[in-house]
């Protein structure tokens, strides 16, 4: 075991598989400049700066990928993907299946996202959904270091798109990844917390906000699943399924907005799979419908917080919703 | 280097080239109007860029192109057949009929990333050019596109990474003065796009894009300098959309005394004359000529109008690989 944090775990992943594969190379702004140590091991021509241009970059990415490279582009924050979003939607999601097989786009999309560092709205904005709605596409939001190198290992070897949504608030929080960590496959979720009562879906930051919860419903006699998604795309709709049939009760939490985010799809995967399981009414706690503020307080409120999480669930096992 | 043909056989085979290409389209035009293929954007009058530009590359080279493919990729040697059978979503087409005609792809010709999105060919074409500088094999990449393109944005960022990068690509800009039903000069303030080139260092032409042997001379000059520097080339083809944006369109948008003056530059009817009358082909072999394409032209429809439609199951079919 060595404690990282994901920023290093980042950088861990892609020096191995850079290491292990001489197609894999990764650019972006400021990439050269930041990943010294990546730089000095594999050199400019794979470890590259660009110009501040995301849809080049991204549409660089597709061609390269096309053509027998595997590109792990870096553009910043989530909200620049508005840029290059033609190139990832339309060509790298899009053209595999529009030319009948003839290419695929082995390629990985890195960006941050999240509240808790006040860079306001062009800055945080969680669009994962937006991805996990197109075709042809991939997307991992993890929460944990070791995760990260995994998952960031898998989608260098996938042969499809991947999207790596990366919480800013994570980046430089450490956890333990084991030495030997290797590929953790796409599509699997993690179980972080066993229970019998209710199940927490989530991913990303709030997982962190839902075993917060969970401690405290321990001491209220009430027991959580908490189910880490880790990848929207495949969703592991096993592993939601399995939960829910056991505690027959659901509240999943995300920073995203709710209209049509991630939470919708496991709220209605349950409800066409599981209905017959459920105790209550699923429940989703999300961000609201409203660009992130930077002003702290805002941003706070912004975001689901572990006391609305335990108050949902007592609502759903004592309160006014309870069977 | 490969030892070039004889000018007159190039001309010969530039004519044939030409000559399917304007037969393809006006089968598509037919087909269309018998209600058999969807609307389709013609080349018609663009053919001369096409067959010139391509005549000049050899097989390692890759290209990349847009929604007005075909001359493209009959230039390159594609099957009119599976070209048709494309344009009419059947399973014999160069995509199994996914794509139809605003797409076409044939990597088997190097004819790769096949883009309708305007410009989005050239957000791809440096990844290629990356790839090829990167992997240092042969060959280098050519991407055509529109003097509509060459107002995305995308055009200068592909340009100036292109630039930076020194990526092996030959930009080629097929300004045919109409960029779907706007007119290039409502667009830009000067009459063409190669001037860009010098603002990111990169060398440019400009050549009369209807005529097929200038079109081939500035290419392979263009070519040549690619492959002995590494560094990107924009070349500007002017030329003419003879026909309207996409089937069907009657083009009453269009200004008649400029149509008509284009008309009278017509590439396939000025190569065939002046070979004609420069003794390089008699009126028989013209003839010859023209019976063979059209023959190869029914063939193609037969096999189109013979290929099944994909089966259901490929509907969901290399979504992901
Ligand atoms: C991003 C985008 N915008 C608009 C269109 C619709 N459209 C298709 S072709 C075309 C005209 C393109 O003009 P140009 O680049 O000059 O190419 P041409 O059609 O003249 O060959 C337009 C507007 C599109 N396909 N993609
Ligand atoms: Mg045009």
């Amino acid at each position: 075991m060595t404690q990282m944090t994901v920023n290093d775990a980042i950088s861990a992943a892609l020096a191995e598989e850079m290491r292990r594969d001489p197609s894999v190379l990764i650019f972006g702004e400021g990439v050269a400049t930041k990943r010294r140590d990546l730089l000095g091991e594999f050199g400019p021509a794979r470890v590259r700066n660009t110009p501040l241009a995301e849809g080049i970059i991204a549409g660089t990415a597709a061609g390269a990928a096309a053509t027998g490279l595997r590109p792990v582009i870096d553009l910043l924050f989530a909200p620049f993907l508005c840029y290059a979003m033609d190139e990832i939607v339309n060509s790298a999601g899009k053209l595999r299946y529009i030319s009948g097989g003839q290419f695929k786009f082995p390629m990985v999309v890195l960006a941050m996202t999240g509240a808790g560092w006040g860079v306001g709205a062009q800055h945080n904005h969680n669009i994962e959904s937006w991805f996990v709605h197109s075709p042809g596409l991939k997307v991992a939001m993890p929460s944990t270091p070791a995760d990260f190198k995994g998952l960031l290992k898998a989608a260098i070897r996938d042969d499809n798109p991947v999207l790596i949504f990366a919480d800013i608030a994570l980046g430089y929080s450490a956890g333990e990844v084991p030495d030997d960590i290797d590929a953790i496959p796409l599509g699997q979720a993690a179980l972080r917390r066993t229970g019998d009562d209710v199940t927490l879906v989530s991913y990303a930051k709030t997982v962190g906000t839902c075993l917060a919860a969970a401690d405290r419903l321990a001491e209220a006699g009430i027991s959580a699943d908490v189910l880490d998604l880790r990848s929207l795309k495949p969703l592991d709709e096993d592993a939601i399924l399995r939960s829910v049939a056991k505690t027959g009760r659901l509240v999943v939490v995300h920073e995203a907005s709710r209209l049509c985010g991630v939470g919708a799809e496991v709220a209605a995967l349950v409800a066409e799979k599981a209905f017959a399981s459920l105790r209550a009414p699923v429940l989703r706690l999300t961000g609201p419908d409203a660009p992130a503020p930077a002003s702290f307080p805002l941003e706070q409120a912004f975001v689901p917080h572990a006391d609305a999480v335990v108050a949902a669930v007592q609502s759903l096992v004592h309160g006014a919703l309870a069977a | 280097m490969t030892a070039l043909p004889p000018v007159e056989a190039l001309e010969r085979m530039m004519l044939e080239r030409m000559m399917l290409i304007r037969a393809y389209e006006e089968t598509l035009v037919d087909l269309h109007g018998r209600g058999r293929a969807a609307g389709t954007c013609t080349a018609i009058g663009q053919e001369a860029s096409a067959v010139g530009v391509v005549a000049a590359l050899t097989p390692d080279d890759l290209i990349l192109t847009n929604h007005r493919s075909a001359g493209h990729l009959l230039a390159r040697g594609a099957d009119p057949g599976r070209m048709l059978a494309e344009v009419q979503g059947k399973s014999g087409g160069y995509c199994g009929g996914k794509s139809g005609s605003l797409h076409i792809s044939a990597r088997e010709l190097g004819v790769v990333l096949t883009s309708t999105i305007v410009g989005g060919e050239l957000a791809l074409a440096t990844g290629v050019g990356l790839s090829r500088s990167m992997q240092g094999g042969p060959g280098i990449v050519v991407c055509f596109f529109g003097d509509g393109a060459a107002c995305e944005g995308r055009f200068h960022e592909s340009l100036n990474l292109a630039a930076v990068w020194n990526l092996p690509i030959l930009y080629v800009c097929e300004n045919n003065q109409w960029q779907a039903f706007v007119h290039r000069k409502e667009t830009m303030t000067a009459d063409g796009v190669a001037d860009h080139a010098a603002a990111y260092g990169i060398d440019s032409a400009v050549v009369d894009g209807n005529d097929p042997l200038a079109v081939f001379e500035a290419a392979a000059a263009a070519v040549a300098a690619i492959r002995r520097t590494g560094k990107p080339f924009l070349l500007e083809a002017m030329t003419y959309r003879l026909r309207g944006h996409f089937e069907p369109d009657d083009q009453s948008y269009v200004d008649p005394g400029e149509l008509a003056r284009w008309r009278e530059r017509d590439p396939v009817i000025l190569l065939r004359g002046r070979l004609e009358r420069d003794g390089l082909l008699d009126a028989s072999a013209a003839a010859r000529m023209e019976e063979q394409v059209r023959a190869q032209m029914e063939a193609a429809a037969a096999f189109a109008e013979a290929s099944p439609y994909p089966a259901p199951e490929e509907l969901t079919r290399d979504v992901y690989a």
